[in-house]
């Protein structure tokens, strides 16, 4: 994870999803209008929370089998790192539902569904907070985050059948793929959301690289 | 040899529970209570909020009565059980028992939602069945994640903090599963939401088995 082509092209794709983002032409809606653009950066932050949520999970499941705290230590990472995009998924999409849907919270279940899981990954910290001894917080929360992420993915399915989604692709509204997303759209979304993927695996992997330096200090003597 | 090892235990808990009378009664007094409380501040509300203020009352019930299961052993009792029965055997007993005791208690709380806030049930038998299957899934979950909380020493606040986000999307299920039992109205794909929530609850178990070995060795 050391090597620097991938942080140098996530720099490059972000620095184009800005400038690009912001520029190109896109095409022009009812109610939308430029809020369009959006898409960019609130969209992205959902894909890159739910790909940081999986690999915390796939380092709870190596946690499980091997009792290696380094995969402990990069699982917190991933799910700090989530939670940072999470927030910001959450506040460019309020943001965006006030001007489109008119106000910020409109009981949509996609909505809903991230509250959950910022709910649910808030609770793992509380929990990981609550326990002193390190290899039992590294196994407890592990065994939550399992629980959780597995019973979460159902759950997230089940809840757009008890209530309308306002969001594109359901409750009758078009997709995106309908007539919004078009070509010129593309040519920066396909790229965003790659460039968000890496400043989210960046910033995790730079965190985790810290703590694992303090476990090894701490346990040196 | 399994099967006999899983009835002791939940012959054991539920003699311990029949013994400590107190604790038995302390969680239908808190039943009694919630419902009076409810009275005394909204009368005898609509069905639909009937719905909704049943099930609520049927979460905080359930967080109190199976919050017990796990966090009333002490930890070195854990260590007792730890050197004579399986893991699965001792978790699926711990469900069982927390499933009879919320049993009980749901139907207690139906009996008293019927007395004081009227009766807005239109089939009450399919209400019941629901209510039943809601006490089966509110249960083992929370046995689940009592016995999390068990582990970290800390008070059922925590297994409440931790259950809660996992739980809200199972109690709008069986919301709008019971409304069939009050109004008669039209809802397509109940069948599929009621077999979501067996599943859901059968995943729970299978989770559980799985994952219990390691939250018990220490």
């Amino acid at each position: 994870m050391r090597r620097s082509w991938w942080k140098v092209l996530c720099i490059i794709l972000l620095a184009y999803t800005i400038i690009g983002g912001l520029l190109l032409p896109v095409p022009r809606q009812f109610i939308l209008n430029e809020t369009v653009r959006n898409l960019y950066y609130h969209v992205p932050m959902w894909f890159t929370m739910i790909l940081l949520f999986s690999y915390s999970f796939y380092y709870a499941l190596r946690y499980l089998r091997t009792g290696n705290m380094e995969y402990d230590v990069k699982g917190v990472s991933m799910i700090n790192a989530g939670l940072l995009f999470s927030v910001l998924g959450m506040v460019t999409g309020m943001e965006w539902a006030k001007y489109t849907w008119g106000e910020p919270w409109s009981n949509d279940p996609k909505q809903l569904a991230s509250a959950l899981c910022m709910l649910i990954y808030f609770a793992y910290i509380i929990l990981r907070g609550g326990i002193k001894d390190e290899e039992k917080r590294a196994k407890i929360s592990a065994v939550y985050n399992v629980f959780a992420f597995a019973l979460m993915i159902p759950l997230l399915f089940v809840l757009p059948r008890m209530v309308d989604s306002l969001h594109p692709g359901n409750g009758g509204n078009p997709g995106f793929n309908a007539y919004d997303l078009d070509n010129n759209m593309r040519k920066v979304f396909y790229p965003a959301v790659l460039g968000w993927y890496l400043l989210g695996v960046w910033i995790a992997t730079l965190q985790s690289r810290i703590n694992l330096l303090q476990l090894k200090k701490e346990n040196s003597f | 040899m399994a099967s006999s090892h899983l009835l002791t235990l939940i012959k054991k808990d539920l003699l311990i529970e029949w013994r400590q009378k107190h604790t038995l009664y302390g969680v239908l007094l808190y039943v009694g209570c919630t419902v009076f409380v409810i009275y005394m501040m909204n009368g005898q509300p609509q069905a639909k909020v009937w719905n909704a203020l049943f099930w609520i009352s049927q979460l905080f019930v359930a967080v109190n009565a199976v919050a017990k299961s796990f966090l009333q052993e002490s930890p070195a009792r854990f260590r007792y059980y730890f050197t004579i029965v399986k893991p699965a055997n001792f978790l699926l007993a711990k469900m069982i028992y927390s499933c009879i005791l919320l049993l009980l208690m749901s139907l207690a709380s139906l009996g008293l939602f019927t007395l004081m806030l009227g009766n807005p049930l239109s089939q009450t038998g399919l209400f019941v069945a629901i209510t039943a299957a809601g006490s089966i899934s509110l249960s083992v979950i929370f046995t689940f994640l009592s016995a999390i909380a068990a582990r970290t020493q800390q008070n059922a606040a925590l297994m409440a903090i931790l259950g809660f986000p996992l739980i809200i999307p199972i109690l709008m299920m069986l919301s709008n599963l019971s409304l069939k039992a009050i109004a008669p109205v039209y809802q397509p794909g109940w069948w599929l939401i009621a077999l979501y929530l067996m599943l859901l609850s059968l995943l729970v178990v299978i989770l559980g088995i799985i994952l219990f070995p390691f939250l018990w060795q220490e």
